[in-house]
C-alpha cells in the first residue's frame, strides 16, 4: 500500500517538475526543476530495487550535471526574454509532435507483448542473498568489463575534449616558467662593481 | 500493485516532455540540452524498470553506461556552448550558420 502511494507521488513530481522544466521562464529555475525531477525518478527507481542506480543518479546528474549546467546558465551573461520570442509560435507544433508521440507510445505499450523473448533465459539473474550494489560490480568487472574500460575512456575523451575546447590562451599573460629560472646563471643575473665613495650607484 | 506499466507510462510521459522541450524552446540551446537529459533519464527508467520485471540485471548496468555517456554529453555539449558564446555573444541556435551546413 506504501509502495503505490510513494510511486505515485514520485511519478506526480517528477512529470510535474520535467514539464516545469521546459516551460519554466527563468533557465536557474529550470535547473532546479531538473534537480527535484532526477530526485523523484531516483525514488522511482529506489521503489523497483535499483539502489545503486538510484544513487548513481543523484550523484552523477544532482552533483554533477546539474552543478555544471548551473555554473553554464550563471556565468553566461544571456538575454533569456530575447530567447523565448518564439516561444508561443513553436508551441503549436510541438503540442501536435507530442500528442503524436505520446499516442504512439500508448499504443505500443497497448499492443506489447513478449514476443519470443524467453522470460526464463536470463543474462544476469538477480540473486536475493546479494545486495545489488554487489551483484552490479560482480557483473561489470566480470561479463561487462570491456564496455566499462569503454565508458572510462568515453569520460576520459569528454574530458579532454570540454577542457581543450574551453582553454584558451591570452596575449600578454606572463606566466612562470620553471625551466628558464632553473636554467639561470649567476653570471648573467649579477654584477661585482667597484663602487667609487660618494658617487651614486648606477643600476 | 505497481506493475511494469506504471513504470513504462511515466517514463513515456517523461520522453514525451523532452521531445516537447526541445519543439518549444527552439532557439534557447541550455534548455535543449536540458531537455535531452529528461529524454536519457526515461530511457534510463525504462531499463531499469525492465530489469526489476524481468529479474534481469543487465538492465540497470546498461543504464549505468547510458548515465556515463549522458554526463559526457552533458559536458562536451556545454564546452561547444561556452566557446559559441564567446565567439558569438549570444546562444541563439536558430541562426548558427557559422559552418554553412
Amino acid at each position: 500500500m506504501i509502495q503505490i502511494f510513494a510511486f505515485y507521488i514520485f511519478a506526480t513530481v517528477c512529470i510535474a517538475s520535467a514539464a516545469m522544466v521546459i516551460f519554466s521562464r527563468n533557465p536557474v529555475h529550470s535547473v532546479m526543476w531538473l534537480i527535484l525531477a532526477f530526485f523523484n525518478a531516483a525514488g522511482l527507481m529506489l521503489l523497483c530495487g535499483a539502489e545503486f542506480i538510484a544513487m548513481l543518479l543523484i550523484i552523477v546528474y544532482v552533483g554533477a550535471v546539474a552543478v555544471l549546467f548551473l555554473f553554464v546558465v550563471m556565468m553566461l551573461d544571456i538575454d533569456f526574454a530575447e530567447l523565448r520570442a518564439g516561444f508561443v509560435r513553436y508551441l503549436p507544433l510541438g503540442a501536435l509532435v507530442a500528442i503524436i508521440l505520446v499516442a504512439e507510445l500508448v499504443f505500443a505499450l497497448g499492443a506489447w507483448n513478449a514476443g519470443a523473448i524467453d522470460m526464463a533465459a536470463r543474462a544476469a539473474p538477480i540473486a536475493t542473498d546479494m545486495t545489488n550494489i554487489e551483484q552490479i560490480g560482480a557483473q561489470i568487472f566480470t561479463r561487462y568489463v570491456f564496455l566499462f574500460e569503454a565508458s572510462g575512456m568515453i569520460l576520459l575523451v569528454a574530458m579532454i575534449g570540454a577542457i581543450v575546447l574551453t582553454n584558451r590562451q591570452r596575449a600578454g599573460v606572463r606566466r612562470q616558467v620553471i625551466a628558464d629560472q632553473v636554467r639561470r646563471r649567476p653570471e648573467e643575473a649579477t654584477r661585482l662593481v667597484d663602487q667609487p665613495v660618494g658617487q651614486g650607484v648606477e643600476l | 500493485m505497481i506493475s511494469v506499466g506504471h513504470y513504462l507510462a511515466v517514463s513515456a510521459v517523461l520522453f514525451t516532455l523532452g521531445v516537447l522541450g526541445i519543439f518549444i524552446n527552439r532557439k534557447n540551446i541550455i534548455v535543449i540540452l536540458m531537455a535531452i537529459e529528461l529524454i536519457l533519464l526515461a530511457v534510463n527508467i525504462n531499463l531499469v524498470a525492465f530489469s526489476a520485471a524481468l529479474g534481469d540485471l543487465v538492465g540497470q548496468v546498461f543504464s549505468m553506461f547510458v548515465l556515463t555517456v549522458a554526463a559526457g554529453e552533458a559536458a562536451i555539449g556545454l564546452a561547444i556552448l561556452v566557446i559559441y558564446f564567446r565567439g558569438r555573444g549570444t546562444i541563439a541556435v536558430d541562426d548558427a550558420n557559422r559552418m554553412k551546413g
